[in-house]
C-alpha cells in the first residue's frame, strides 16, 4: 500500500480548506490597488502616473505613484508609522526579556528541585486556559488601582503621574509570552543526553563554562524557536494591548482595530497587504534557515 | 554566600526560576484576585468601586432583576443568561466545524511526500501570521452588501435570469460563526498535523496486513492516535473564542453579543468594572469546567505548544 495515496475526499476538501484560507487574503490584496477612494466596490486599478493626485468624484484617476497609490498615502501616515514603531518596540524588547527569564525558568524547573516548583510549574499554564480577555481586565484594573495608590501617596500631578503607556504594555506582554518560551525550551531539554554536561565536567570544566560551551549552545535552537514565537504572540497580539495601552503607545492591531469602526479607505488594505507581506517573507526566510540546517 | 549558593541546589533553582515566579504573581495571580475582590463590590456613581462584600452582580448575571416591567419587586431577566448561552454555543459550533475543517487538511499534509510538507505547512503559516483584525477586516469586505459574496451571488443569478437583492450577510449569527472558524482554523491544524505526523507508517502497513479496509484503518488507528492533536487544538480554539470579541465586534455588529462584548463594554462604555469582573470571572470559570472535563477524559497533549 503506497503510503502518500489519497483519497479524493481528502484531497477536494483539502482544496477547498485552502481556497477558504486563502481567499479572504486575496481579496483584501486586491482591493489595496482600488482606485475608489470610498473602497465599497472594486472599481479597478490607478492605471496612470501623474505628478498630482488626480481625481474624479471619490475615484483617484492618476498618481505620482501610479496603482501603489495608496501605499504611498501609507507611507506619509504618521499615525502609521508612530503604531509601527510602538508595535516593534513592545515585540523586541518583550521578547528579550521574556526570553532570557524563560529560559532561565526552564532550565529550574527541568533541573533544578525547589520547594516552588509545582506551583511554578502549574503557574505556566494559566495563560493558556484562560481567555485572554479575563487576563486583560486583571491587569487593567491592577495598573489603575496601583497607579491611582501611587499617584495619590507621592502626590504626582500632571506630567509625572503613572499612566498607561508603552510601559504597561511591554510588562503585560512579557506575562503571556513568557510561558510559552518556558515550556519550548523545557521541550527541548527534556530530550537533553546529560552525558555531554558530565563529560565536560570530567574533563575539568566548571559549571559555567559547562553551560557556555556545551548546555546552551545545545538548547540554542530551543531558545530562538521560543524567541521567535514569543515575538509573533507580541506583533499579533490585540485583547492584552487593547486594555494595557495608552496615549502614544498603540499598536498596529490597535490602529486597525480603530480604523475599523470609522471609515475604510484602501489605505487599511494596503497596510495589511503590507503586513502579509512581511509575514510571508518572514516565514519563506525562516522555512529556508530549517531546510538548510536540516540538510547541513 | 557565593560559596553557600554553589551548594545549595534548591536555592539556585529557586533564584534561575524567580523573575518568571515574579511576574506570574504579580501580572497573572494577584490580578485574578484583584478581579475576584472587585466583583463583590458595587459601583461608585463615578464609575469608580465601592468595595463591599455583595453577590449582586453575580445575582444579576444569572437573572435577579430589579427592574421590573409588572411593577413586581423582583423578576427573571434572561439577558446575561442568553448572553452566555449564546458564546457556549457558538464556542461549540466553531470548535466543531474547525476540527472538521482542519482534520482532513492536517492529514493531507501528514500523508504528502515529506519534501512537501514544509510547502504545505507554510500554506497554513501564512494566514496564521497575519495580524487577527486584519483577518476579521478580510471578512468584513466579503460579507458587505457590496461584497465579494453578493457579487459572486448577483453575477450568477444574473446569468441564470433569476432576480436578486442583494444579501444582509454582515453583522449575522453566521458572519460571527464564519469569522471565528476563520480565525482559529490554523491553531486546530497544526497541533493535529503534529500528532498525524508521528504515527508511525509501519502500523498503517500492520492494519493492511491483518485486513483493514481504509475506513476501519482510520478509525482505529489513525483517529485515536491522532486525539492528542484534536484535544489540544480544541483547547487553543474554544478557550480563545469563548472570550474573543472583536469578530463579534466586527461582524455582528451590536446584534450578535457574546460575554467577550458584555465585559469590555463594562470596562469601557457603561463603566461599571464590578459587573464586569464577575461577568469575566464567570467566563473562567465555565472555560475552566469544559477544559477539565475535556482533557480528563481525553488526556492533556503536549501538542498544546506546538501552535
Amino acid at each position: 500500500m503506497n503510503p502518500h495515496r489519497r483519497s479524493p475526499l481528502v484531497l477536494v476538501s483539502t482544496i477547498l480548506v485552502y481556497f477558504f484560507l486563502y481567499a479572504p487574503i486575496v481579496g483584501l490584496v486586491l482591493y489595496s490597488f482600488n482606485a475608489s477612494r470610498a473602497n465599497v466596490t472594486f472599481e479597478g486599478f490607478i492605471s496612470s502616473f501623474s505628478q498630482r493626485v488626480v481625481t474624479e468624484g471619490s475615484l483617484v484617476k492618476s498618481s505620482p505613484c501610479g496603482p501603489f497609490h495608496w501605499f504611498c498615502e501609507l507611507s506619509k501616515n504618521n499615525e502609521v508609522i508612530d503604531a509601527a514603531r510602538n508595535t516593534l518596540t513592545i515585540a523586541f524588547v518583550a521578547t528579550i526579556i521574556s526570553t532570557i527569564i524563560g529560559t532561565m525558568a526552564a532550565l529550574a524547573l527541568q533541573r533544578y528541585n525547589f520547594r516552588l516548583k509545582p506551583f511554578s510549574q502549574l503557574s505556566l499554564y494559566i495563560p493558556i486556559v484562560i481567555p485572554e480577555i479575563v487576563m486583560g481586565i486583571g491587569i487593567l484594573t491592577l495598573f489603575s488601582q496601583f497607579f491611582a495608590w501611587l499617584n495619590a501617596t507621592l502626590s504626582l500631578t500632571g506630567e509625572s503621574r503613572l499612566t498607561l503607556g508603552l510601559g504597561t504594555v511591554i510588562v503585560s506582554h512579557i506575562a503571556f509570552m513568557v510561558p510559552f518560551v518556558t515550556l519550548v525550551v523545557q521541550a527541548r531539554l527534556q530530550g537533553f543526553d546529560k552525558a555531554y554536561e558530565e563529560a565536560a565536567m570530567d574533563l575539568g570544566a566548571n559549571e559555567w563554562i559547562t553551560f557556555q560551551r556545551v548546555t546552551f549552545p545545545m538548547i540554542l535552537p530551543g531558545v530562538l524557536s521560543g524567541a521567535l514565537l514569543a515575538f509573533t504572540l507580541s506583533l499579533d497580539d490585540f485583547v492584552i494591548t487593547f486594555f494595557t495601552n495608552g496615549p502614544g503607545s498603540t499598536t498596529l492591531p490597535i490602529y486597525v482595530y480603530g480604523l475599523l469602526r470609522r471609515i475604510i479607505t484602501p489605505q487599511v488594505n494596503a497596510l495589511s497587504t503590507v503586513w502579509i507581506a512581511t509575514v510571508f517573507l518572514a516565514v519563506l526566510a525562516l522555512q529556508l534557515i530549517q531546510n538548510r540546517e536540516a540538510k547541513s | 554566600m557565593f560559596q553557600r549558593l554553589r551548594e545549595n541546589k534548591s536555592a539556585q533553582g529557586t533564584l534561575l526560576a524567580f523573575p518568571t515566579m515574579v511576574w506570574m504573581i504579580a501580572l497573572l495571580i494577584i490580578p485574578l484576585l484583584l478581579t475576584l475582590i472587585v466583583s463583590f463590590g458595587r459601583r461608585s456613581p463615578d464609575g469608580g468601586v465601592i468595595y463591599s462584600f455583595s453577590l449582586e452582580n453575580y445575582t444579576r448575571l444569572f437573572g435577579y432583576s430589579t427592574d421590573c416591567d409588572n411593577g413586581a419587586s423582583a423578576c427573571f431577566n434572561p439577558l446575561y443568561v442568553q448572553i452566555l448561552w449564546r458564546s457556549l454555543t457558538l464556542a461549540f459550533n466553531t470548535t466543531v466545524l474547525v476540527i472538521l475543517m482542519a482534520y482532513p487538511l492536517a492529514y493531507f499534509i501528514a500523508r504528502a511526500q515529506p519534501k512537501r510538507r514544509n510547502t504545505f505547512l507554510f500554506l497554513v503559516l501564512i494566514p496564521l501570521w497575519t495580524n487577527f483584525v486584519i483577518r476579521v477586516y478580510a471578512w468584513m469586505m466579503l460579507l458587505r452588501k457590496e461584497g465579494a459574496i453578493n457579487l459572486i451571488i448577483g453575477q450568477v443569478a444574473h446569468w441564470l435570469h433569476i432576480p436578486f437583492q442583494p444579501l444582509e450577510l454582515l453583522y449575522t449569527p453566521g458572519a460571527v460563526l464564519v469569522g471565528m472558524v476563520y480565525e482559529f482554523l490554523p491553531f486546530m491544524i497544526l497541533p493535529i498535523y503534529t500528532s498525524l505526523e508521528k504515527i508511525d507508517n509501519s502500523l498503517y502497513e500492520a492494519a493492511a496486513d491483518l485486513g483493514a479496509n481504509a475506513v476501519k484503518t482510520f478509525l482505529r488507528v489513525t483517529l485515536p492516535l491522532s486525539m492528542p492533536g484534536v484535544v489540544a487544538g480544541t483547547i487553543l480554539v474554544f478557550i480563545p473564542v469563548m472570550g474573543t470579541f472583536i469578530v463579534s465586534d466586527i461582524l455582528g455588529g451590536r446584534q450578535v453579543i457574546l460575554v467577550g462584548n458584555l465585559i469590555q463594554r463594562q470596562f469601557l462604555d457603561a463603566r461599571d468594572p464590578t459587573f464586569g469582573s464577575a461577568a469575566s470571572l464567570i467566563l473562567m470559570v465555565l472555560t475552566l469546567i469544559v477544559t477539565y472535563f475535556y482533557t480528563r477524559k481525553f488526556g492533556f497533549g503536549e501538542e498544546i505548544v506546538v501552535a
